[in-house]
């Protein structure tokens, strides 16, 4: 129960965080992406922003033995910099760089702009669906392991 | 882009600062990573933790239209009405992500703030990538 109420908090201070900051906006995004006249830094502020508070937070961690409301954690090794990382950071790029929409804010959008962005997120959840359902047993078969869950 | 006004420097830090906050309480108290790829992921389970993962994204969704309506003037959402772009867009971006273990808050945000190489790599290279999409449709517009 306690792990309900950690994921509600969590869920709703990200969603006022991306549309307090605009990230919620792909034209915002995309004119930081954008090289050139009429570039805009606000993604860079707001990175900066969650950096420094995540960062805190890491700090905090260190402190811990365990989780304040779980049994353990539960975070990813720091592993190599593989062929996979690189490929699946550069697909992932192409796409963000043609829409400006990440996951978060194409979920956030859904609140308000469902219109307009929800066949972006629709195809965004087809894809993450693909990848667990099929090419995951097979890039891991054909690639380097798995190293691990980052995100 | 041209109906893009700036939005004052302060109210993006907050906003970001929001978001590393929904980081650092995920990690303090679940122990977990909010990535929202590997949230999304995590979501097709069958555990009790793909409940949990629905529950963390329908709050965001929430947490999006309160965040909406305490800014004065509103949100304006502005994105392409080519539908073969969101779709091809939205498809790379859903299977990029869960290929590089990660997206712009699992790399960019928990993982930069933790000092991961891999994901210091992974963010200069989406962003790099982003970049260079971006600054080449532009120009073709």
């Amino acid at each position: 129960m306690k792990t309900v109420l950690v994921a509600i908090v969590s869920g709703l201070l990200f969603g006022i965080g991306l549309s307090v900051s605009d990230m919620v906006n792909p034209a915002r995004v995309l004119a930081f992406l954008t090289v050139g006249r009429g570039w805009d830094p606000t993604l860079a502020f707001v990175m900066t922003g969650a950096l420094a508070v995540a960062g805190a937070g890491w700090l905090l961690k260190s402190k811990l033995s365990r989780p304040l409301a779980a049994d353990a954690f539960h975070v990813p090794a720091k592993g190599a910099i593989d062929k996979r990382l690189v490929f699946g950071a550069i697909v992932f790029g192409v796409g963000w760089g043609l829409v400006g929409l990440c996951p978060g804010p194409a979920l956030a959008d859904l609140a308000l702009a469902p219109l307009t962005t929800g066949i972006f997120t629709l195809a965004l959840i087809t894809g993450i669906a693909l990848f667990h359902f099929s090419f995951e047993k097979w890039v891991a078969a054909v690639r380097a392991p798995h190293t691990g869950e980052d995100a | 882009m041209n109906m893009l006004s700036a939005i004052p420097v302060w109210q993006a830090l907050l906003g970001g600062a929001l978001i590393g906050l929904s980081v650092a309480v995920y990690l303090l108290f679940a122990g977990r990573i909010a990535g929202i790829s590997g949230l999304i992921e995590g979501a097709f389970g069958r555990s009790g933790r793909a409940v949990l993962n629905v529950i963390f994204l329908l709050a965001l969704i929430g947490g999006a239209w309160i965040g909406a309506h305490l800014r004065p003037s509103g949100v304006a959402v502005h994105v392409t009405d080519s539908i073969p772009l969101l779709v091809t867009g939205g498809l790379l971006v859903g299977f990029g992500t869960r290929l590089g273990s990660g997206c712009t808050s699992g790399h960019g945000v928990c993982g930069m703030s933790r000092l991961s190489p891999r994901s210091i790599a992974a963010t200069l290279i989406f962003v790099g990538t982003a970049a260079l999409v971006a600054t080449a449709m532009s120009a073709l517009r």
